[in-house]
């Protein structure tokens, strides 16, 4: 397969930490293009040292998110005809992070912060104790269920415009994540949360500007989330605890 | 321009939210200063409204009320939204404060010429 005259401008950021440049290649078209599929061509066909990341291609794993002109998508499910102008697509690493090399952003300050927002599970059983039996239908449970389809792909982290102003904000994925250990009964201290998701980074930093629900590929609402750690900080507050 | 990954309601309408609260901060210290003529400069402070009276100041004073609204507005769709469980219909409630924030401020200007 060779590239010709119909093909795509592809243009694909190329380098590593702060320096880099954007370098333009022409990959041919195929009927249901994905971006990742045009990355791939790339690495395959016209430059093997061209870095990038993914495992699943199906949407899954949250691996190959990267920015396609200027938005942030999982480019495994991204199919070129929705993102093409002009013939042209350019893609660069996840914004918000750093870049190791090409488009392999360092995904290591998010996954940190997830910790950070306090998203651990504080256990109140051990092996030994029953399994907790827990209603699908308290409002608690299906408010938790609208936040757990999470696959880690950073790309509201990558939109979210906090997070580029304020290098300790825990971003929007983290403190979902919070957002459902909070309600979750069998957690055994959500003040521990609480503490965790209101201090300098916390949720009170977010200015819903709403990037993170707009562009969640798997349709999830962060700004919700960050909104009911909002109320139950402020209303913690004034019931005199943390 | 707005970069793409913006281009959508809530970040306009964070946006306006924050140009207009900027915008309203430069103009109450002037605001308060041109009040204080009233106890100790009345005569500046007279000469001040017969400028004010100029059209241009009162196409000036529409711009005011037009941040002010949007401000207020906006304030109120931020307590809506972080303080009251929301639905979806969200980015709707974001475009119809802007919207009325164009209606009052338009009222006004419609009153003032």
């Amino acid at each position: 397969m060779t590239a010709d005259s119909n093909g795509l401008h592809v243009d694909v950021w190329r380098g590593s930490g702060t320096e880099g440049r954007f370098e333009r290649f022409l990959v041919p078209m195929q009927e249901s293009q994905t971006i990742l599929d045009v990355v791939a061509w790339i690495q395959q066909y016209a430059d093997p040292t061209l870095s990038y990341r993914y495992a699943c291609r199906v949407g899954m794993c949250g691996s190959c998110a990267m920015m396609v002109n200027g938005v942030p998508r999982w480019t495994c499910r991204t199919h070129i005809k929705k993102v093409i102008k002009d013939n042209a697509i350019t893609i660069a690493p996840l914004r918000n992070l750093p870049v190791i090399k090409d488009l392999a952003a360092d995904m290591d300050p998010f996954f940190d912060k997830w910790v950070a927002a306090g998203g651990v599970h504080h256990p109140t059983r051990d092996r030994n104790d029953e399994i907790e039996k827990l209603s699908p239908a308290t409002p608690e449970r299906i408010e938790t269920d609208t936040g757990i389809e999470c696959i880690n792909c950073s790309v509201c982290y990558a939109a979210c415009d906090t997070v580029s102003s304020n290098v300790d904000f825990l971003g929007p994925a983290a403190l979902q994540r919070a957002w459902t250990l909070y309600l979750d009964p069998k957690d055994a201290d959500p003040g521990v949360i609480l503490e965790a998701v209101s201090g300098r980074g916390g949720c009170h930093n977010c200015h819903s500007q709403g990037s993170c629900t707009l562009h969640c590929p798997n349709g999830l609402n962060p700004m919700k989330a960050i909104a009911g750690l909002k109320r139950a900080t402020v209303s913690s507050f004034f019931k005199g605890g943390r | 321009m707005i970069r793409p990954h913006r281009s959508h309601p809530l970040w306009i309408a964070y946006l306006l939210h924050r140009l207009s609260g900027l915008g309203l901060a430069l103009f109450l210290p002037v605001h308060f200063y041109v009040l204080a003529f009233a106890l100790n400069q009345p005569e500046r402070l007279d000469a001040f409204l017969r400028f004010a009276d100029d059209p241009l100041v009162k196409v000036a004073e529409f711009g005011l009320v037009f941040l002010l609204a949007v401000h207020v507005f906006g304030g109120l769709r931020l307590l809506a939204l972080e303080f009251l469980p929301w639905s979806p219909r969200q980015k709707t409630m974001a475009a119809s404060a802007v919207a009325a924030a164009f209606l009052v401020a338009g009222t006004f200007f419609l009153q003032a010429v």
